[in-house]
């Protein structure tokens, strides 16, 4: 390859932006975001409807995830395994992963099969059928696959936080749903489910790699263009979330288990709130920067109580959370606590120093490149942009955003959330 | 894909070089002939605490200001123990590639081993051998391996037995770095944004009068043949019975690998050799899903084997169904077996394998530090023409290769079969 000067900043020109991101909204709602990347022969595709656990009732849940599970299982042209074997002839790959407000696809391929991939993507948004015996099979998987999360520490402490912190809120509800749930639903629920949330309305689909992204978006608007679903239903809304009133603890035993997982968290903001940014800069000073920040150094670097220790910013559609996480022995977990709250303590009194700021800043802006130098990174982008509006130029802009965040603002957005007196505190373990 | 310099600087490191200039992005790898393969008891696992010890700083470098350092240029690093080797990597900016290359000069000779530093990591990794314990896979793949490996090294896992994390001393550590961290045990990979000439004399200038060392010994504890099928079993909590067949598998190194490779592919879908990038194929139409998973014998199945430096496994993992028993899995496994043993495969059938390679390898070249990392890997069972030729080598199977490589490695003869079973459930 030929020569180019050394670059000796983070050149603008390698970041996504308004000139190289090609966006088209087709007639029927569906937005499509492509961007070319030529530096090997692959693509990568992803993206979402606006279906997701939201609407499952109580006594169903884990319909979004079953019914998502299922696409690929039969569909109107396709047997389970005739649809595989086009995909993994080609070494190809497509998946669905069903949320809560949303359900997202991901996929790859040699640019070659570009086609195959999206016309098999349609097929099983569109044309799924259910065949009874493969939703028994994948039934028996699905609850293989609970009684597996039942012995999962990690699993099991999500879980619980979730109940404490969302507790009266759809957020509160596991979406692969309870054993009992996942026997209570039947073929005819997957096909009314499907029937009603999956739709074109509010679709958004982005590929990334070696296509001309004319091409790619021709192609997309064959192959989906033509998706009309009257009966698609808007998301029911979701009620107000209750903050906690005091500190709320809550242990699951699971015998046998030489290391417990311990969440101690509270609520986070949305991803489009203006304070996001100065939570998320607060963040990685707290939990995350260099060997996992203030938590990772007091927890493991210095009282050496854990292999991993950490904390994280969750932040969607709706109320976040903000959690930290360690995996401890049986016998530390009451001091790996203590050492978390104290620092959570800590980091609402007196906010984080000019300096920290300034690493985590840098660190932020430094990290972009190495983000977004694969496909899957790049689409990764291109679908936050999309679903929080930030706009085609925001990577562009986010050098100068990272930079304009103060100390006052990481503080006032740390006392806004974090009050170490109200914690959901969940553990798991033996 | 051809385009890249190696050299071997006068103290015997090792160095590759390749120019990517697709983001201004350089990835830089420094690997060490020196795994779990090269420890006895009572000092199993300590490579990789020796791994551990090299981010706990140097007199130039503390600890915390090399994490920060990195972070702050918006770097990202990180370092793995594995049976043959152990390697860390720096993937930085263009611009601030120079702290990596300084940092790791600097830890190739001055780490500290700190006493209280060490105090403290090893009840990290403590923790860490914890937190597999937990998973009943890392509990069955230990036994199992315990059972295939009598005699070599590959005996016991790269983590090490906790009774020897527990007693191991500082000095024990400190002899095992300066033993094994010398330019003649090392090669060095660098890959992204950079000019050839000067990355070359940046590093022959950094790392060029670090003493050559002496070639570390090597144990030299080959594993008899084993002499017929061993099969064992392990109790623990849950509901859900897992059953591993482990086949001991040539060195990478080894012409025959390519047709197990191919072998690989068609039994249980194509294993990912990418560190980073790669992968994600499913296996869904595979001979053993459809004879597996298809006909609810399991739940799950995957399959794979690893580049080592001596013979290691080829291991099948199922997750048997909840109303089958691992023999019944088992036996349908062994039909499978026999068959691509009896018949000859069709070349559709390889060319779908090589396919799949290919692509693999494209979602692998689509990040830098992945395109790093195979230079010095490679390295470490075979040389970097390993990685150049792989697909050629697979594209060169023939469907006699692939039923004389099944009828001489998948033989019960050369397995060990481990069942994972919830204590009170009924076993094989």
């Amino acid at each position: 390859m030929p020569g180019r000067p050394k670059s000796l900043s983070v050149s603008a020109s390698s970041l996504p932006g308004p000139e190289d991101i090609h966006r088209r909204v087709l007639p029927n709602g569906i937005t499509v975001l492509c961007r070319a990347n030529f530096n090997s022969p692959s693509v990568f595709i992803n993206g979402y409807i606006h279906a997701g656990s939201l609407f499952e009732p109580d006594e169903k849940l884990g319909l979004a995830d079953f019914t998502t599970s299922a696409l690929m299982r039969g569909t109107e042209k396709h047997t389970f395994d005739s649809l595989y074997n086009e995909l993994e002839t080609v070494g190809a790959s497509l998946g669905f992963d069903s949320g809560i407000h949303v359900t997202g696809f991901r996929g790859r391929a040699l640019v070659e099969d570009l086609k195959l991939l999206l016309e098999l993507l349609s097929e099983a948004l569109r044309q799924p059928i259910f065949p009874g015996d493969e939703i028994e099979k994948l039934r028996h998987q699905l609850l293989t696959s609970l009684a597996i999360r039942a012995q999962d520490t990690s699993d099991m402490a999500d879980l619980t936080f979730d109940e404490i912190l969302y507790h009266d809120h759809p957020y509160a509800r596991p979406e692969d749903g309870f054993s009992e749930t996942i026997q209570a639903i039947s073929r005819e629920d997957l096909i009314e489910y499907h029937r009603k949330s999956f739709g074109p309305r509010g679709m958004v689909i982005v590929v990334v790699g070696a296509v001309a992204p004319r091409k790619a978006m021709d192609i997309i608007e064959s192959v989906l263009g033509d998706w009309q679903n009257p009966n698609q239903l808007d998301l029911p809304s979701m009620p107000e979330l209750k903050k906690l009133d005091e500190t709320i603890r809550k242990h699951v035993t699971i015998s046998g288990k030489s290391q417990a997982d311990l969440i101690i968290g509270t609520n986070g903001p949305r991803r489009n709130d203006e304070d996001y940014l100065a939570a998320s800069l607060g963040n990685s000073v707290l939990g995350q920067f260099g060997m996992m920040g203030r938590v990772g150094d007091s927890v493991r670097e210095k009282s050496g109580l854990a292999y991993y220790a950490y904390s994280s910013l969750n932040a969607g559609i709706g109320p976040g959370s903000w959690t930290v996480n360690a995996g401890v022995s049986p016998a530390n977990v009451k001091k790996a606590g203590d050492l978390i709250i104290k620092e959570l303590k800590r980091f609402v009194k007196s906010g984080i120093s000019k300096e920290e700021l300034a690493d985590s800043q840098a660190n932020y802006i430094g990290r972009l490149p190495l983000s977004l130098e694969s496909n899957g990174g790049v689409a990764a982008a291109l679908i936050n942009i999309e679903r929080y509006s930030l706009g085609l130029d925001y990577y562009r802009r986010y050098p100068e955003l990272v930079k304009s965040v103060t100390r006052a603002e990481v503080l006032e957005v740390a006392r806004k959330y974090i009050d170490p007196e109200r914690l959901a505190i969940a553990t798991a373990g033996s | 894909m051809s385009d890249f310099t190696k050299t071997t600087l006068s103290n015997g490191l090792i160095v590759l070089l390749k120019e990517i200039h697709s983001a201004p992005l350089i990835s830089s790898w420094m690997w060490y002939r020196v795994g779990s393969r090269d420890e006895a008891p009572p000092l199993t696992g300590i490579s990789h605490l020796v791994e551990h010890m090299q981010f706990k700083g140097t007199p130039k470098y503390p600890a915390s200001m090399m994490d920060k350092a990195i972070s702050r240029d918006g770097g990202t690093w990180n370092a793995f123990t594995f049976l043959d080797w152990t390697t860390f990597f720096e993937t930085m900016p263009a611009d601030k590639i120079d702290l990596a290359l300084r940092l790791e000069a600097d830890r190739m000779r001055h780490s500290v081993f700190d006493e209280k530093e060490f105090a403290s990591e090893r009840t990290v990794v403590a923790s860490e051998r914890e937190g597999n314990e937990n998973e009943p896979l890392f509990q069955l793949g230990e036994a199992v391996q315990q059972a295939a490996f009598r005699v070599h090294p590959y005996h016991h896992e790269v983590i090490g037995d906790m009774a020897d994390i527990k007693s191991m001393r500082r000095d024990d550590l400190y002899r095992h770095y300066r033993t094994y961290y010398v330019p003649v045990n090392a090669v060095m990979g660098v890959a992204g944004d950079f000019q050839t000439k000067g990355m070359l004399s940046r590093i022959k200038e950094l790392f060029g009068k670090i003493p050559a060392g002496m070639t570390p010994p090597r144990l030299a504890r080959q594993e008899p043949e084993q002499l017929g099928e061993l099969r064992l079993s392990i109790e623990g909590q849950g509901e859900t019975v897992y059953l591993q067949a482990a086949y001991h598998f040539p060195a990478a190194s080894h012409p025959d690998f390519f047709a197990l490779s191919v072998l690989d592919s068609l039994l249980a879908g194509p294993t990912n050799l990418n560190m980073f990038g790669g992968g994600g194929i499913s296996n869904k139409t595979s001979r053993l899903y459809r004879a597996l998973v298809d006909k609810e014998l399991a739940v799950s199945l995957s399959g794979g084997s690893t580049t080592t430096i001596d013979p290691f496994l080829y291991y099948v993992t199922l997750t048997i169904h909840p109303n089958r028993t691992p023999d019944e899995a088992l036996a349908a496994l062994d039909m499978e077996l026999q068959r691509v043993q009896d018949e000859v495969v069709s070349k559709e059938e390889i060319a779908r394998a090589i396919k799949q390679a290919r692509a693999n390898f494209a979602y692998g070249m689509e990040n830098i530090t992945n395109q790093a990392f195979w230079l010095g890997y490679s390295e470490m069972f075979a040389n970097y023409d390993w990685f150049l030729t792989y697909l050629d080598r697979l594209a060169a199977v023939k469907p006699k290769d692939v039923q004389r490589v099944a009828r001489t490695y998948l033989r019960k003869q050369n397995r060990v079969v481990g069942t994972y079973i919830p204590s009170g459930k009924d076993g094989m």
